[in-house]
């Protein structure tokens, strides 16, 4: 019964697929395929160049018996545990009080959010400069009368990461406080002026009802900055460049000076390994509920 | 009673000084820095090493945009930013269109003609917009130099494009799934083909997401470090790898006007963007929240 379909309408029927299959080619291979061949770098005795042998997990032991590497994840906690506290914290409350009827909101969240457009290097270059004790906030506050003051945290090991902290939540807090105001305008009105009506204080029902109303946007925010932190190279790079000594080593800066300075290139390869495998193990579950939640949703 | 209203009315008062209070002291935060890099690149040297960090400059001197423009120093090539800049225009115009163009049918595909394993295809995409890159660099740089485009600007633009197409494939299919299957339905009844479709409905449809999307892989391919550091070397780099340069020079007195200056330069082109359409780039931050 059913005709035999004709070539052009075959090729109809294929097309979409047709149209689709270049990008997926280039994502399988630009993503999946990389992935695997960085796997397998790290499973060899490459150094300068790629070797296609097979040592095993002797990168990773090597890896791992590096100091610089216990550094660079000890930094990495630090900051990123840091970074998403107070940028979370920071970027709540300014969607909470962009959230009362403020005029002028539009300019304001402009303001909140320009950091945003801004590249690292930039970011980091402007608060290098702020943060340099010779000439910047230091002397300032020096200058008002304040002889004592000392705020050399970018020249000291173990506070020069807190200054990268500093620029990160202020290139970034304005992201959470945009996420997290999309989340509030979502709430129903009515359930504020019932409370009210029962007689709570606005910070009681902000505390107690609307918050933990916001938990997508908690979970979204979470997840988004996560990844920033992980990712974080190019502030690093611009405002301590690692240093002072390795003292701001971060798992990216790691990778990049095992790579393509210092002739490890295995050491590297299994350094991005682990990078990619923390990325994975919260981007992954996380993508998982986003899109199932959105089909049930349909 | 009265005073009761009247001392309700006053807390009220004072519940929005502090908002406001808040607010304003917020933003000039925020500002400060923006404030000092306009301020410090109009100084001349001698006010800098003076002392003067926050204040207004005592004389105004574009001196240091100059020099940052056409004369700092890039390791041994002392020609300023300007090349460097135009550099970055070469590499972000064609990725940008491209990239936009490639997620524009992937985003139609994806929601109009449902293929069997459509939604792993989009799974298998998604995960690439949050892949670090730091996985894919190796690899990358063997193949780039095989098809002979290791530090190329053209090299770049592919870079770009492929990592491109997750975040803008998102943003199309998360678009698409708006517009109702009827629209497209009736079109295939009318005898209207596949591309037909595609760019007399959808395109025309499409026109803010095409705006986000543009204004999102601008601002992050013009902003990218990672690549530009990693696959270019002295005279083909994109503007942010020249700044970091710039600013890393540690010959002489630092001439922190015109790191500033060189700032500015590299910062301008996403903020007229993010100035002129704020609006579209908040909505392209937020799709990153993946149901947009």
């Amino acid at each position: 019964m059913t005709r035999k379909k004709s070539f052009s309408d075959r090729l109809a029927d294929w097309l979409p697929r047709l149209v689709m299959a270049p990008s997926l080619l280039v994502i399988l291979v630009g993503v999946y395929l990389f992935i695997a061949w960085t796997g397998w770098i790290s499973l060899s005795s490459s150094r300068m160049v790629p070797q296609y042998d097979f040592v095993g997990l002797e990168q990773y032991y090597r890896l791992w018996a590096t100091p610089r590497w216990h550094t660079a994840v000890a930094n990495l906690f630090i900051f990123s545990a840091l970074f998403l506290a107070v940028t979370i914290g920071v970027g709540l409350v300014m969607a909470i009080l962009l959230d009362q009827n403020i005029r002028a909101e539009g300019a304001l969240r402009a303001v909140y959010l320009y950091p945003m457009a801004l590249s690292f290097i930039v970011t980091g270059t402007a608060w290098k400069w702020i943060l340099n004790p010779d000439l910047g906030i230091q002397k300032v506050v020096n200058g008002l009368g304040w002889e004592s003051f000392v705020f050399n945290w970018i020249t000291q090991p173990k506070f020069a990461i807190y200054t990268i902290v500093i620029a990160a939540v202020w290139q970034s807090s304005g992201f959470a406080m945009a996420i997290f105001l999309a989340g509030l305008r979502g709430i129903d009105n009515s359930v504020i002026k019932a409370a009210q009506i029962e007689g709570a204080t606005l910070p009681r029902i902000y505390a107690s009802i609307i918050v933990p109303m916001l938990r997508p946007a908690f979970l979204s925010v979470t997840v988004l900055l996560s990844y920033i932190a992980i990712k974080n190279f190019d502030l690093v790079l611009a405002m301590t460049n690692g240093g002072p000594g390795n003292a701001t080593e971060v798992p990216s800066t790691f990778m990049f000076s095992a790579t393509f300075r210092r002739n490890q290139m295995g050491v590297g390869a299994a350094s991005a390994m682990m990078m990619l495998m923390t990325v994975a193990a919260i981007i992954i579950p996380y993508l998982y509920s986003e899109l199932k939640e959105s089909r049930d949703g349909q | 009673m009265a005073s009761e209203y009247g001392s309700a009315a006053r807390s009220r008062m004072i519940g929005r000084a502090f908002i406001y209070g808040s607010l304003v002291l917020l933003a000039a935060l925020y500002l400060m820095p923006l404030w000092v890099m306009i301020t410090t690149s109009l100084k001349s040297l001698d006010e800098i090493y003076g002392g003067s960090f926050i204040g207004l400059p005592q004389a105004v001197t574009f001196e240091a945009w100059g020099k940052a423009w056409s004369q700092a120093c890039i390791g041994t090539a002392c020609t300023g930013l300007k090349p460097y800049f135009i550099n970055s225009l070469m590499m972000v115009v064609p990725a940008v269109l491209l990239s936009t163009g490639i997620g524009a049918l992937n985003g139609y595909v994806l929601t109009k003609w449902r293929f069997r394993g459509a939604n792993l295809v989009f799974g298998l995409i998604l995960f690439g917009c949050f892949l670090p890159f730091q996985a894919v660099l190796l690899p990358m740089a063997q193949v780039l130099g095989k098809l002979g485009l290791s530090g190329t600007i053209p090299g770049l633009v592919l870079v770009h494009t492929v990592y491109g197409i997750c975040f803008t494939t998102l943003f199309f299919r998360n678009y698409f799934v708006t517009i109702p299957d009827e629209l497209t339905k009736a079109a295939q009844i009318d005898g209207a083909g596949f591309f037909r479709i595609f760019f007399s409905i959808m395109l025309p449809a499409a026109l803010p997401i095409m705006v986000v999307s543009c204004i999102w892989q601008f601002t992050q391919i013009w902003n990218d470090f990672l690549f530009g550091v990693s696959f270019t070397a002295g005279e083909s780099s994109p503007v942010t790898v020249a700044l970091n340069n710039v600013v890393n020079v540690t010959m002489g007195r630092k001439q922190y006007n015109v790191d500033m200056a060189a700032a500015m330069i590299a910062a301008l082109p996403t903020l007229v963007v993010y100035v002129v359409a704020g609006r579209y780039f908040v909505r392209g931050l937020t799709a990153g929240a993946v149901k947009g």
